[in-house]
């Protein structure tokens, strides 16, 4: 399973995102990869499964992706719940 | 072989980042696996930067030659990662060392002192790092001295600033679980505190409707190659197609050059991007997982990105106030005999975008266009003095975009000046 995590730099916001994904895996005693990447870059790649903030992350939704959209991307709490149905 | 070690080893900076990455993999206890692709990587991402500022400095060369041409003027386009890329190859050697030992500071200021925060914005880091490195050598410091001084001022910057910003944070996300650890904070500070004094945070922007099709802005690579494209277009028609056509194309209509000079030029800072988010990739996560041992109950302070879910509305409304005032600066600064600071989609997309929702936190619809503004006028005109501080490096027709690289600067400019 690989996961992408999403921002509009593909810096800084998607990167503590990605470290909050795998802390989240961790709790749940799940594995998967997960990468960090800017939003033009995320249109190319294949991915099981894109997240990102609220605010961008439905510009990814054309139907054909799973998409998790985050209220607080610093929430480890949300990211479990959201992240379970998936697994 | 001593000699090899200090020049070629410490004195390549792609290898020495390299080191660095090799010696957080080790600290981590990583598997060989992780530990050799982590290492080559970081040294990839390092030359990636490299190749990016190349490809950047041929299309601002271009663009230096029409606007010149066009305005007898020199215009100056502030983007963070084309001057960071453009200043690696003087002194990439001091920025690697300053960053490392900066973030070792950060630790240990987090440890001891109240101020308990935790930079993570890795590439931010890094062009502070750059800006301290570049001012501090123009400013004559060599040697140990230059690292030196230039951590522990990097590892101030890295907590102060956000804590500068936390009791606005505070109201931002109505908790205190993390910072904003991003040098914009001057101008989200001014933000907040304008909204605080003119507005009244009862009226929220996110009570208003505003369309969503400004989002596609977001995109770094759609913004920077929008902006660049309409700039190109118009300096190029002011140029004239004479000028263009036999002067620098080479006969290529010149409207067509200047789109593929515009999009050259956003080319050139994916590239970096690419190499920036490599290259800090496995310095970040070793920076924090030695933090967390360290300062366990520190705040992570984090890109500014993190509270625009707050109030996307003052996002939008941040980024075209902020836009605006850079727009009127361009004209108020040849005036006062400044360098043309030509406004950048990026820079005030992000910082713009910050500053609004700071504004909105204290002082609702008026705090957020009046916050932004004020970020936009200060994203004008501290680019323009800082240019002068940069020695050589003022002239590559870029500089650093945000805030607090400007005050950083400045401040240190002028304490140089008095030794």
């Amino acid at each position: 399973m690989r996961i992408l995590v999403v921002c509009g730099n593909g810096l800084g916001s998607s990167f503590i995102m990605e470290l909050n994904v795998k802390k989240a895996l961790v709790e749940l005693g799940k594995e998967a990869v997960v990468e960090h990447t800017d939003l033009a870059t995320a249109r190319t790649e294949k991915a099981d499964l894109f997240i990102g903030a609220k605010d961008i992350i439905h510009s990814l939704n054309d139907g054909t992706r799973k998409i998790i959209a985050l209220e607080n991307v610093m929430n480890v709490g949300e990211i479990k719940e959201k992240l379970t149905p998936y697994l | 072989m001593f000699n090899m070690i200090m020049k070629d080893i410490l004195g390549t900076p792609a290898i020495l980042v390299g080191l660095f990455a090799l010696i957080g993999l080790l600290l981590q206890k990583k598997g060989v696996a992780d530990i050799i692709a982590g290492t080559l990587k970081t040294i990839m991402g390092f030359v990636i930067i490299g190749a990016g500022a190349n490809v950047i400095i041929s299309s601002l060369d271009i663009f230096g030659k029409m606007f010149n041409k066009a305005f007898h003027l020199s215009g100056v386009i502030p983007n963070n990662e084309a001057i960071v890329a453009v200043a690696q190859n003087a002194f990439g050697m001091e920025t690697a060392l300053i960053m490392v030992l900066g973030m070792v500071v950060n630790i240990l200021l987090a440890r001891f002192t109240r101020f308990k925060y935790i930079f993570l914005t890795g590439h931010h880091t890094m062009f502070m790092a750059c800006l301290i490195g570049v001012i501090l050598s123009t400013g004559g410091l060599k040697g140990a001295d230059l690292v030196i001084i230039g951590s522990v001022l990097l590892g101030l910057c890295m907590v102060l600033f956000p804590a500068l910003l936390q009791s606005y944070v505070k109201q931002i996300t109505n908790s205190d679980d993390f910072a904003v650890g991003h040098f914009g904070s001057l101008g989200y500070f001014a933000a907040g505190t304008i909204g605080k004094y003119f507005g009244n945070k009862e009226n929220s922007t996110e009570n208003i409707k505003v369309p969503k099709q400004l989002s596609f802005l977001r995109d770094t690579s759609v913004a920077v190659s929008l902006t660049m494209t309409i700039l190109f277009v118009i300096v190029a028609l002011f140029a004239g197609q004479s000028f263009v056509e036999s002067e620098l194309s080479g006969g290529t209509n010149f409207i067509v050059y200047s789109l593929i000079q515009a999009i050259t030029f956003a080319a050139g800072v994916y590239i970096v991007l690419a190499g920036v988010r490599i290259l800090i990739a496995e310095i970040v996560p070793a920076f924090k997982g030695i933090a967390d041992q360290i300062v366990p109950n520190a705040k992570p302070a984090l890109d500014c990105p993190t509270v625009f879910p707050f109030a996307p509305n003052a996002v939008i409304i941040g980024f075209i106030m902020s836009f605006l005032a850079g727009l009127i600066s361009m004209f108020v600064l040849p005036a006062l005999g400044l360098a043309v600071i030509v406004p950048g989609l990026v820079p005030h997309f992000f910082t713009g975008a910050t500053a609004g929702v700071f504004g909105n936190a204290t002082g609702g619809r008026r705090g957020a266009i009046l916050g932004a503004f004020a970020n936009g006028l200060l994203i004008s005109f501290l680019p323009a003095l800082l240019l002068p501080l940069l020695g050589t490096l003022g002239f590559e027709k870029t500089t650093f975009g945000d805030s607090d690289f400007g005050v950083v600067g400045l401040i240190l400019g002028f304490i140089m000046r008095l030794f």
